[in-house]
C-alpha cells in the first residue's frame, strides 16, 4: 500500500531532495516547495520508496498530489 | 537634490519611498512585473516601466532592465528598497557604472558584509563582540571548536540567509552528522558548503540597531529595535525601545554600533543585528539597506529615514533637527502577512475587502487595496501596522484597537494571531525571546487539540 503526499500550500516545486525511486525514512525531507518567498520542506510521512508526481519548477495547488511513498 | 528617482521595488516599500520623494518634490519612477500592472505603487508613481513577467527572476531581479528604465526615464538615482536587488553589490556597481547614483551603502561594503564569515571577522576586527565560534572544517576541527565553546551550538551556512540551513545541535554525538548534512544542503542550495559554528544562545532576544552613516564620516545610532517575535527565523513584530534591554546595555550597544560602523566607513542607512541575553550582546549580521521595520525607529525619533538616505546619496550634509537624535515614547510594528494564522503557511488569494485602521499615532504602510490579488510570486507581507504611544502600555493599547479595526477578507491573514499575541500576558509584560512564538503555538496546541 502506498501513502500519498499532498501539497500543504499553493506554490511551486523548488527542489526535489531525493532521487525518484529512492528509499526514504519517515521524516526525511523529500522536496522543498516555494511560495511567497518561503521555502517549505515536505517530509515523507512514512518509510518506503518515494515516487514523485511532480517535477522541479511545477506549479501546484494546495492539496495536489506531490508523491507517493510505498 | 535629485529631481527624479527610480524605485526598484514593489508593494508597501515602493509606496513608502515614493511618499517621501513626493514630499521633497522629487518625481518617482516605478517598475513593475506583469502581475503588478494595476498595483498601487504603479498608480502612485509619476511614471512606470514594465520590467518583465511575474516571477521575480524575470522582472524585479532583472538588473539590466531596471537600469534601462532609469536611463530612459531620466532618473538620476535608484533606490532599491529591501529584498530584491538591495544587497546585490554587482547591481549597485552596474548602477554606478551607468552614471546613476546608488541610494545605499558602498558596493564593496555590501559584498563584505553579505558573507556571514566575512562580516563576523570584519566586525570582530573593529571591536564589536562576536559569538564564540568559527569555521567548521573537518570532524577534528569541529570537535576542538566545541571543546572550546561548549554545547549547544548553532550550525549555519556561511552563504545562507532567511533562516534556511540553520540547525541547533545539543548533543556531541549529533555534531558531525549534523555538520555533514548541513554542509551538503548548503552546497546544494547556496552553492557553497562552508559552515559557521557558533555558540547557541538559548533564550536570547533579537535586538538590532538602526545606523545612519553621514557624509562627514560620522555614524549615528538611531536606537534599538526588538525583533524577537519570529516564526521560522523571520520577524513578525518589532518594537522600540526593546523591553528587555537595560539603559546601561542600550548605551553600550548603541555606542559599539556607531563606532564599529564608523570604523568600517559605513555611509547610508543600515542595521546591525545582535543577539542579547542578560547583559551580553553579540553580533548576528549587518543588513546594508533600509530595513522592513524602519518605521518604529521613525516613530520614536521623528526622523524620516528615506529623506536622510536621499540627502546622503545626493552628497548633501544631513543632520537630525536640532543636531541631535532624541527618542520619544514607544513604537510597535505588526506585520500583516497573507498566511494561515495557525500554521504560518503562505496563503495567496483575492482581497475582497481591505480597510485600514486610522488614528493618532497609527501608521499603516501597505501595498494592497480591495480587488488586488495577492500572488504566490512575492513576499507575503501585505502591510505594516505601526503604532506610537507615550509608553509601552499606551502603544499596546493602540495596537489592540488598531488590529481589531483592520479588516481584510479573502486570503487568510495572521491578524487573528496578532490579536492573540497582543493579549498574551508574557508579551504584554515584555517577557519574550526568539523562542516565544513556538512556545505560544505549542501551548495553544495542548489547549485546543485539533
Amino acid at each position: 500500500m502506498s501513502t500519498p503526499v499532498l501539497s500543504p500550500i499553493t506554490g511551486n516545486i523548488w527542489k526535489l531532495e531525493v532521487e525518484d525511486g529512492a528509499t526514504v525514512a519517515a521524516g526525511d525531507e523529500i522536496l522543498i516547495m516555494e511560495s511567497m518567498k518561503m521555502e517549505i520542506p515536505v517530509e515523507a510521512p512514512v518509510a518506503g520508496v518515494c515516487r514523485f508526481s511532480v517535477t522541479e519548477g511545477a506549479n501546484v495547488q494546495e492539496g495536489d498530489l506531490l508523491a507517493t511513498i510505498g | 537634490m535629485f529631481t527624479k528617482i527610480l524605485v526598484a521595488n514593489r508593494g508597501e516599500i515602493a509606496r513608502r519611498i515614493m511618499r517621501t520623494a513626493r514630499g521633497m518634490g522629487v518625481a518617482s519612477v516605478a517598475i513593475y512585473s506583469e502581475a503588478d500592472r494595476s498595483a498601487l505603487h504603479v498608480a502612485e508613481a509619476d511614471e512606470a516601466y514594465c520590467v518583465g513577467a511575474a516571477a521575480p527572476q524575470q522582472s524585479y531581479l532583472q538588473g539590466g532592465r531596471v537600469i534601462d528604465a532609469a536611463l530612459q526615464s531620466g532618473a538620476q538615482a535608484i533606490h532599491p528598497g529591501y529584498g530584491f536587488l538591495s544587497e546585490n553589490a554587482d547591481f549597485a556597481r552596474r548602477v554606478m557604472a551607468a552614471g546613476l547614483t546608488w541610494i545605499g551603502p558602498d558596493p564593496q561594503l555590501i559584498d563584505a558584509l553579505g558573507d556571514k564569515v566575512n562580516a563576523r571577522n570584519l566586525m570582530s576586527g573593529v571591536g564589536f563582540p562576536v559569538n564564540p565560534g568559527g569555521l567548521a572544517g573537518d570532524a577534528a576541527a569541529v570537535e576542538a571548536l566545541v571543546d572550546e565553546i561548549g554545547l549547544p551550538v548553532m550550525v549555519k551556512a556561511a552563504a545562507g540567509g532567511g533562516g534556511i540551513g540553520m540547525k541547533v545541535v545539543h548533543r556531541r554525538a549529533d555534531l558531525w552528522p549534523a555538520c555533514e548534512r548541513a554542509s551538503q544542503q548548503a552546497a546544494r542550495l547556496f552553492g557553497d558548503p562552508t559552515l559557521l559554528i557558533e555558540r547557541f544562545m538559548e533564550g536570547a532576544r533579537h535586538v538590532e540597531v538602526q545606523i545612519l552613516g553621514l557624509n562627514s564620516g560620522e555614524v549615528l545610532a538611531l536606537g534599538d529595535r526588538d525583533c524577537s517575535v519570529q516564526r521560522r527565523f523571520q520577524k513578525i513584530v518589532e518594537e522600540s525601545p526593546s523591553p528587555g534591554v537595560s539603559q546601561k546595555l542600550r548605551a553600550h550597544l548603541l555606542e559599539a554600533s556607531a563606532s564599529s560602523a564608523e570604523a568600517l566607513g559605513y555611509r547610508g542607512a543600515g542595521t546591525i543585528e545582535c543577539l542579547v541575553r542578560d547583559d551580553e550582546f553579540v553580533f548576528l549580521e549587518v543588513n546594508a539597506r533600509l530595513q522592513v521595520e524602519h518605521p518604529v525607529t521613525e516613530m520614536v525619533t521623528g526622523l524620516d529615514l528615506v529623506e536622510a538616505q536621499l540627502h546622503i546619496a545626493a552628497n548633501e550634509p544631513w543632520q537630525p533637527p536640532n543636531g541631535r537624535v532624541e527618542a520619544h515614547g514607544h513604537a510597535i510594528e505588526l506585520r500583516i502577512y497573507a498566511e494561515d494564522p495557525r500554521t504560518f503557511l503562505p496563503a495567496p488569494g483575492l482581497l475582497s475587502c481591505w480597510r485600514e485602521p486610522v488614528g493618532e499615532g497609527v501608521r499603516v504602510d501597505s501595498g494592497y487595496q480591495a480587488g488586488d490579488t495577492v500572488t504566490p510570486f512575492y513576499d507575503p507581507l501585505l502591510a505594516k501596522l505601526c503604532v506610537h504611544g507615550a509608553d509601552r502600555p499606551a502603544a499596546l493599547s493602540k495596537a489592540r484597537h488598531a488590529i481589531r479595526a483592520f479588516e481584510v477578507e479573502g486570503p487568510k491573514t495572521n491578524l487573528p494571531f496578532l490579536a492573540e499575541l497582543l493579549n498574551d500576558s508574557a508579551f504584554r509584560n515584555g517577557d519574550y525571546d526568539t523562542g516565544f512564538v513556538s512556545r505560544m503555538q505549542q501551548a495553544k496546541a495542548v489547549k485546543e487539540p485539533s
